[in-house]
């Protein structure tokens, strides 16, 4: 059996997003990049799956410009057999990055496709739903547990009101959320072995398919500030403040 | 202009972020079908007949629809879709699973997790975690939209009429199947409707711990809530989770013990119209959103808090 996982260059969790003077959008000039978290833990659970026996191979997948060859490698590096990397300098919405997913399953032919939940930057929550739908597969979203057995897959979702649990025909798309696993870090010699591990790069044009957005961007504003608050000296003068004053409680 | 808005319920009732859903959608025009899917939801089907502002209610009821995997209710709205212009629906975990799919079935691009509508075609969307908002024109023919519902009051619950229609579901998929749900039950009200959170943090240290919330909780009438690091940890269960990952609320009053205030935990609470953070360290981040900050060992002050109500 073979997994095909997606990973996404984003902005790192821990950097602050400027919003650019002209409105445009972020200004990502020099800013720190890294693998969307929850795609660390799509590409964790394909390593484990592999070293359980339960796949053979892991190709990991991005769409993005030249840079993502970094984010690539850092998943070669955490144990990744291969990688493909689909290059363009557009930012694309969910909807296109489906349609290349499509036509590299196509080629590929996994067993299972894994991606992160979401990208934390667009904060989409689509591609892998969106997968699915396109290749006619069983979908598994929000999963913090997956099981493998036979032809079918056992998942854990996290949901608002708990935990589900579905149970989809393979092959299926599953989306990781942050329980999934804890991602391993790469260790040095792996960095280094990375760098000799397949890495196959495509011109999206070469795909033949449509990928315009549907969406224009008109303009990125920063959020409403809150007002500054005060501090208090103790819990009497807290509890006076939320009665009379906030008159919340 | 017509828009169909996709409910969600447990069968017998809707959850509240439906009606805040329906407000979204008259902000883009008036004429407003519901759609209630499930199996064995008639129930549901008549309490979404009384919500205010709804044309009519279509109710789809068939075994298939069990459990509302994502497969069969994309297939579903897909069916319905042709008739819209828009189609809405909540952006809680609900909404998330099936919208995205049903979006890439008509070949349309999914809007997600709107904030406010400009027009019919404009909307606003956080991103990066709510450090930014998007404004983005849409040019698909039919418009798929998920809604942040903190962001929309709720609809009139009572007071309407619409005549339910019965439609048929889509054929069963037979691609996953619903095996259960195990949810954290509590008689305390729940966290996207509380009108008062107090949650707990990494600093709460165990489980046990998050007793001294309860007791506060159950004084204010008010949900308990967690961060990431709390959840992680297994202090408490997954559905508490406040924040990007976990659920977006905006209470009367949030009030944060032992919380550090990451940048993902405020993306799911700074629109709170109160917040109040309790946290030892002065410089924890929390408190530059915070309307009343209190540096104190939350052992002391939780307790006190407690006496004091
Ligand atoms: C992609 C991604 C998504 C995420 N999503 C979420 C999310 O949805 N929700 C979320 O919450 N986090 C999320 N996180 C995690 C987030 O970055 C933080 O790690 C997390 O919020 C920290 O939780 P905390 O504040 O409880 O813990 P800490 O940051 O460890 O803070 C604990 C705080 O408790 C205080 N404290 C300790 N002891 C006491 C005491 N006795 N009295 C008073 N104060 C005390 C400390 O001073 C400290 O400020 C996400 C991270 C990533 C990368
Ligand atoms: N450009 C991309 N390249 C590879 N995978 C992607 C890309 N965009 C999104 N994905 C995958 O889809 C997930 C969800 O992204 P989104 O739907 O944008 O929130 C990510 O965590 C990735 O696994």
């Amino acid at each position: 059996m073979k997994v095909l996982v997606g990973v996404k260059r984003v902005l790192d969790p821990q950097v602050k997003a400027r919003v650019k003077a002209d409105k445009s959008g972020i200004d990502l000039t020099n800013a720190k990049m890294t693998m969307n978290p929850f795609c660390e833990n799509a590409v964790e659970e394909a390593i484990r799956l592999r070293e359980a026996g339960t796949i053979e191979e892991v190709v990991v997948l991005s769409i993005g410009a030249a840079k993502s060859e970094e984010t690539l490698r850092n998943a070669l590096a955490l144990g990744a057999d291969r990688a493909i990397l689909v290059l363009t300098e557009d930012v694309l919405e969910p909807l296109a990055i489906a349609k290349v997913f499509k036509v590299i399953v196509a080629q590929e032919n996994p067993d299972l496709v894994l991606v992160g939940k979401q990208a934390i930057d667009d904060e989409c929550n689509q591609t892998g739903q969106m997968v699915s739908a396109l290749l006619g597969w069983p979908q598994a979203t929000f999963a913090s547990k997956l099981e493998i057995v036979g032809d079918k897959a056992q998942v854990t979702r996290e949901v608002d009101s708990g935990l589900e649990t579905i149970n989809v025909n393979m092959p299926a798309v599953v989306t990781a959320d942050l329980r999934l696993n804890e991602p391993r870090y790469a260790s040095l010699p792996n960095v280094m072995k990375a760098k000799r591990k397949p890495l196959e790069k495509i011109d999206i044009a070469d795909l033949g398919i449509d990928t315009a957005n549907r969406m224009t961007t008109i303009e990125v504003m920063e959020p409403p500030a809150r007002a500054s608050g005060v501090m208090v000296e103790n819990v009497a003068e807290l509890v006076e403040k939320l009665r009379n004053e906030a008159k919340v409680i | 202009m017509s828009i169909l808005v996709i409910a969600e319920h447990d069968n017998a009732s809707l959850i509240g972020a439906t009606l805040n859903t329906i407000t979204a959608a008259q902000k883009i025009g008036a004429d407003i079908d519901l759609l209630v899917a499930g199996n064995s939801c008639q129930e549901a089907a008549t309490a979404a007949s009384q919500v205010v502002g709804i044309n009519r209610v279509l109710h789809a009821d068939d075994a298939s629809l069990e459990g509302q995997l994502a497969e069969n209710m994309a297939d579903l709205v897909v069916s319905l879709a042709s008739n819209y212009t828009h189609v809405l629906a909540a952006a809680t975990t609900f909404g998330k699973n099936f919208m995205p799919r049903a979006a890439a079935l008509l070949d349309v691009s999914q809007i997600s997790e709107i904030s406010e509508v400009v027009s019919a075609d404009t909307f606003v969307r956080p991103v990066y975690a709510g450090n930014a908002m998007a404004k983005v024109q849409s040019s698909d023919s039919i418009k798929l939209i998920t809604v942040r519902t903190t962001k929309f009051e709720a609809a009139a619950e009572k007071g309407g009429s619409a005549a339910i229609e019965p439609i048929a579901a889509a054929t069963d998929t037979d691609m996953s199947r619903f095996i259960g749900l195990s949810t954290s039950v509590s008689e305390r009200v729940e966290l996207t409707s509380a009108a008062i959170v107090i949650s707990g943090g990494r600093g709460m240290q165990n489980g046990e711990n998050f007793h001294m919330l309860d007791s506060v909780a159950d004084k204010l009438g008010a949900a308990v809530g967690a961060s990431r690091a709390a959840v992680d940890a297994g202090f408490v269960p997954n559905d508490y989770q406040v924040g990007q990952t976990g659920k977006v609320i905006a209470p009367d009053l949030y009030i944060a013990v032992g919380i550090s205030g990451a940048i993902q935990h405020l993306a799911g609470m700074k629109d709170s119209k109160t917040i109040v953070a309790i946290n030892k360290d002065s410089e924890a981040p929390i408190f530059q959103v915070a309307d009343y900050g209190l540096v104190a060992d939350l052992f002391e002050a939780v307790p006190e808090l407690d006496q004091a109500l």
